[in-house]
């Protein structure tokens, strides 16, 4: 299992390293930074001085390489907009951005799963019928159009949660925190809602897909038979079970609501990473774009790879199947 | 009944108007891009020049209207074409060190010398080449030869305490310790990204700020901006868009402030290629052995057959005015003689047909998508115009990183730009735009159609070694006018610079696109 491990690890590394280069290269195709951050008043001397300056007029492959040389000492470069450690700036948006997240999958659990489970218990009923109708507009609807809406009916019509921004901090380990703080939550509570509607769709419907698989069955009936109150018997032998699949695709899915809270991050000027990768990637800030992505990367091979540890453990089949 | 209604209504607004007005001493503002730093020296970017106006001051100010006025400078006259003379105000930092000349000489030594910039201040300081300290509150500043934008030049420079010391860091502006003016506000904290902090300065020089604390943040999605402003999270907005004109002119509890300003929006043509332009063909798609837009004919009549009013109107939502030159009226040394091209597309047709294009030409318009208010619509409506004269005009939009590199590459035909005057004076886009591209003297910096016309770059050289005022206005007028003639450009119109308020207050809108919160008061 060890060589296994060291074995994806290694793999890994190959793939972070296909997608530096994949930046280098497409960052280098669109254009200059250089164009896009330089006063227009510059005169060409300047211009000419600041690409030196940022080392843009190497070719490619030594700029690639000098990239390289600080990446083994842990050096990803610093931004060519904010003079600032790629690294530290990332850092510095992620708190913000992880709480967001861990909201709205905590969300998607506390509004996915009672929905999801009387859409089961009740397939045919009115209520269970509008639940799943909902459903879909949840998975379908524009995130951004969503925010807005949110914005304009809480924010600005009834004015009673706070249109955008972070509000107040608490600080925590050294680091600013919205969940410690009335405020905080206030204006945290419209854009974790606004990201977590997809899964709160998606943990429904696999929640109603479990009941609905689950009820038939034989421990179920016999618990019945056995004489348990229904109550027992949906919330400790029903829903143990099908929380497996809802644990597991929600695991997945922070990663995604990390990496991809940049809509809502824009339309609520959240200021976690998704806002900073945004702006980077219009002024072509090519050392926070890799680092970022580098970032989000190896965050996707560590969830894989946990979860892949995980089965191992979970499910002989699994590591039979790897053996043979 | 209902005047009695609309009585008490107003009544009631008034009351709730005052309540707030009482009880507010904060100010929320939101600007529409991002503060990348503190440091006064390190990114010349209009969000962080206005940031800067709050913490810092510079020698000359400039008012609402782009007029210079005395800043840290009470004043500034010339000892002879070379040597300026700045008389200093006496004030003080927010630390408690007197402002004096030494701040000065420090201030223009560091200004060149900052790491890593991006888009470096220097420009604005390397025409001076010596100072001189007469006494602590007087300074003689030489430039090289004549440089008549000496004091525009300095409307850009932040004063900094020289004890900071050799080379402080742009970091520690960023973490506030090197965040120290004479500004009317102070420093309080910076999120990058989200929002600055400011603290009224109760011993500023100038007018007492009306406000004691500022929130300015930075909420770059234009919806959510002006949602802010709607829930009355923020008092102040800028760059309101357009589209949301119609609705917000309407709600009473909000108001607009506007201005023309000196960013006009223009469509470059290309001058470079004698030969074939890369985008122009015959009207079958045939290449031609010569540029056409190389004949005055051709660019006149491309001129004419756009409907500017119309564009305002119905793609603008007239937040703009038509123009044919780069600044507002009532500018120094705007031309008052030369009003925008009027629609006449009959004429347009008869100028083509005697240019030899009697079938039209087919043509493709770049623009960016994402960088002038409305762009990717205005070219849009370009190519419908010239389609009425015979024209066949695709339009090919694209994000501005990848636009802007290629059209400094001369790959484009016609193109959409805009340039905004930053100096609010007539050489800075002569010697920009329209003077022959010339990297040894710096001139055409940003001809990227590579027009040139050695009667107006003599007049623009005549120009920026005339040190009286009024005869260096009649100068750059002649340049002006003689340029503007030829058509090196197709200019379309100025934008107005559009900020929206709380009804309770109101802003002094800027030329400059300056958001300031000093410019943010209770309305009366």
């Amino acid at each position: 299992m060890i060589t296994w491990i060291l074995r994806r690890l290694f793999q890994s590394t190959f793939v972070v390293l296909a997608m530096t280069v994949i930046v280098f290269v497409g960052v280098h195709v669109i254009g200059n930074p250089v164009d896009i951050l330089i006063s227009p008043e510059a005169d060409q001397a300047e211009r000419a001085r600041i690409i030196a300056n940022m080392g843009l007029d190497q070719p490619l492959w030594k700029q690639y390489a000098y990239f390289l040389g600080g990446a083994l000492k842990g050096d990803l470069g610093r931004s060519f907009v904010f003079n600032e450690p790629a690294l530290k700036l990332i850092a510095q948006r992620m708190p913000a951005t992880l709480e967001l997240a861990v909201t709205a999958v905590l969300f998607s659990m506390t509004f996915g799963v009672p929905l999801g489970l009387y859409a089961g218990l009740k397939p045919d009923g009115f209520l269970g019928r509008t639940i799943m109708a909902g459903s879909i507009l949840g998975f379908s609807l524009p995130s951004f159009w969503v925010g807005l809406m949110l914005i304009m009916v809480f924010a600005v019509e009834l004015g009673v949660l706070p249109s955008t921004g972070r509000g107040t901090t608490e600080t925590l380990f050294g680091v600013p925190w919205s969940f410690l703080t009335w405020d905080g939550l206030r204006h945290m509570f419209m854009p974790a809602l606004n990201l977590s509607l997809f899964n709160i769709s998606l943990v429904l419907r696999l929640t109603r897909a479990g009941v609905r698989e689950t009820l038939p069955m034989d421990f179920v009936k016999f618990a019945r038979a056995k004489g348990l109150s229904p109550a027992r018997v949906i919330f400790v032998h029903v829903l143990k079970n099908i929380m497996i699949p809802v644990v597991t695709v929600l695991g997945l899915e922070l990663g995604s609501t990390i990496a991809f809270a940049v809509v809502t991050e824009s339309v609520f000027a959240w200021p976690g990473m998704g806002k900073l990768i945004i702006d980077s990637i219009n002024v072509l800030d090519r050392p926070v774009i890799v680092a970022y992505l580098m970032m989000i990367v190896m965050l996707f091979i560590t969830i894989n790879l946990v979860v892949d540890i995980l089965y191992m453990i979970l499910d002989p089949r699994v590591r039979l199947g790897g053996k043979s | 009944m209902k005047s009695g209604m609309r009585v008490l209504a107003g009544l009631m607004a008034l009351c709730a108007a005052r309540g707030v007005v009482a009880q507010e001493t904060r100010l929320g503002v939101a600007s529409s891009a991002p503060v990348t730093s503190i440091d006064p020296h390190y990114h010349t970017f209009t969000p962080n020049d206005s940031m800067a106006a709050h913490i810092f001051d510079r020698l000359v100010g400039r008012d609402a209207a782009g007029k210079l006025i005395p800043g840290l400078a009470l004043s500034w006259k010339l000892r002879d074409d070379r040597t300026w003379e700045f008389k200093l105000r006496e004030t003080k930092f927010h630390d408690g060190t007197p402002f004096v000349a030494e701040d000065v000489a420090y201030t223009l030594a560091r200004v060149p010398r900052v790491k890593n910039s991006p888009a470096s201040y220097g420009i604005y300081t390397k025409a001076v080449t010596s100072t001189e300290i007469v006494d602590p509150h007087t300074i003689l500043l030489r430039t090289d030869g004549p440089y008549p934008l000496l004091a525009t030049d300095l409307t850009y420079i932040a004063m900094l305490p020289r004890h900071l010391g050799a080379d402080p860091a742009t970091e520690d502006f960023n973490s506030g310790k090197n965040a120290i003016g004479t500004g009317p506000y102070r420093f309080v904290s910076f999120k990058p990204g989200d929002r600055v902090e400011l603290e009224r300065n109760d011993t500023y020089w100038g007018p007492t700020p009306p406000w004691k604390t500022v929130v300015y943040r930075m909420i770059s999605n234009e919806a959510a901006r002006t949602a802010a402003l709607l829930a009355g999270d923020v008092g102040l907005i800028e760059f309101v868009p357009p589209n949301d004109l119609p609705s917000l002119r309407a709600n009473k509890s909000i108001r607009l402030a506007e201005v023309v300003s000196n960013r006009s929006i223009y469509l470059w043509l290309d001058h470079a290629h004698d030969g074939p332009t890369p985008h122009v063909t015959g009207p079958k798609g045939e290449v031609l052995d010569k540029n056409p837009l190389k004949d005055h004919r051709v660019r006149l009549a491309l001129s004419l057959a756009i409907n500017r009013p119309g564009i305002v109107e119905r793609v603008m939502e007239n937040a703009a005015i038509p123009t044919r030159q780069y600044l507002r009226p009532g500018s120094y040394s705007y031309v008052a003689d030369l009003p925008p091209h009027p629609f006449q597309p009959d004429r347009a047709k008869a100028l083509l047909a005697e240019a030899g294009f009697p079938n039209g030409l087919r043509v493709t318009i770049h623009g960016p998508n994402d960088r002038y208010v409305n762009d990717a619509k205005i070219i849009q409506a370009v190519a419908q115009m010239w389609q009425r004269i015979g024209v066949q005009t695709t339009v090919e939009a694209m994000p501005w990183n990848t636009y802007v590199a290629r059209a400094g590459k001369q790959e484009f035909s016609v193109f959409l730009f805009g340039w905004g005057v930053g100096s609010g004076e007539g050489l800075n886009p002569l010697r920009a735009q329209i003077a022959t591209w010339n990297p040894a003297r710096g001139l055409g910096t940003a001809n990227r159609g590579r027009y040139s016309n050695p009667a107006v770059d003599a007049l623009i050289d005549q120009g920026m070694g005339t040190m009286d005022d009024a005869a260096r206005e009649k100068i750059i007028q002649r340049a002006m006018k003689l340029a503007m003639a030829d058509v090196p450009v197709i200019q379309l119109h100025l934008q107005k610079n559009i900020w929206a308020t709380r009804a309770n207050l109101t802003y002094e809108p800027r030329v400059d696109e300056g958001t300031l919160a000093m410019g943010t008061r209770p309305a009366k």
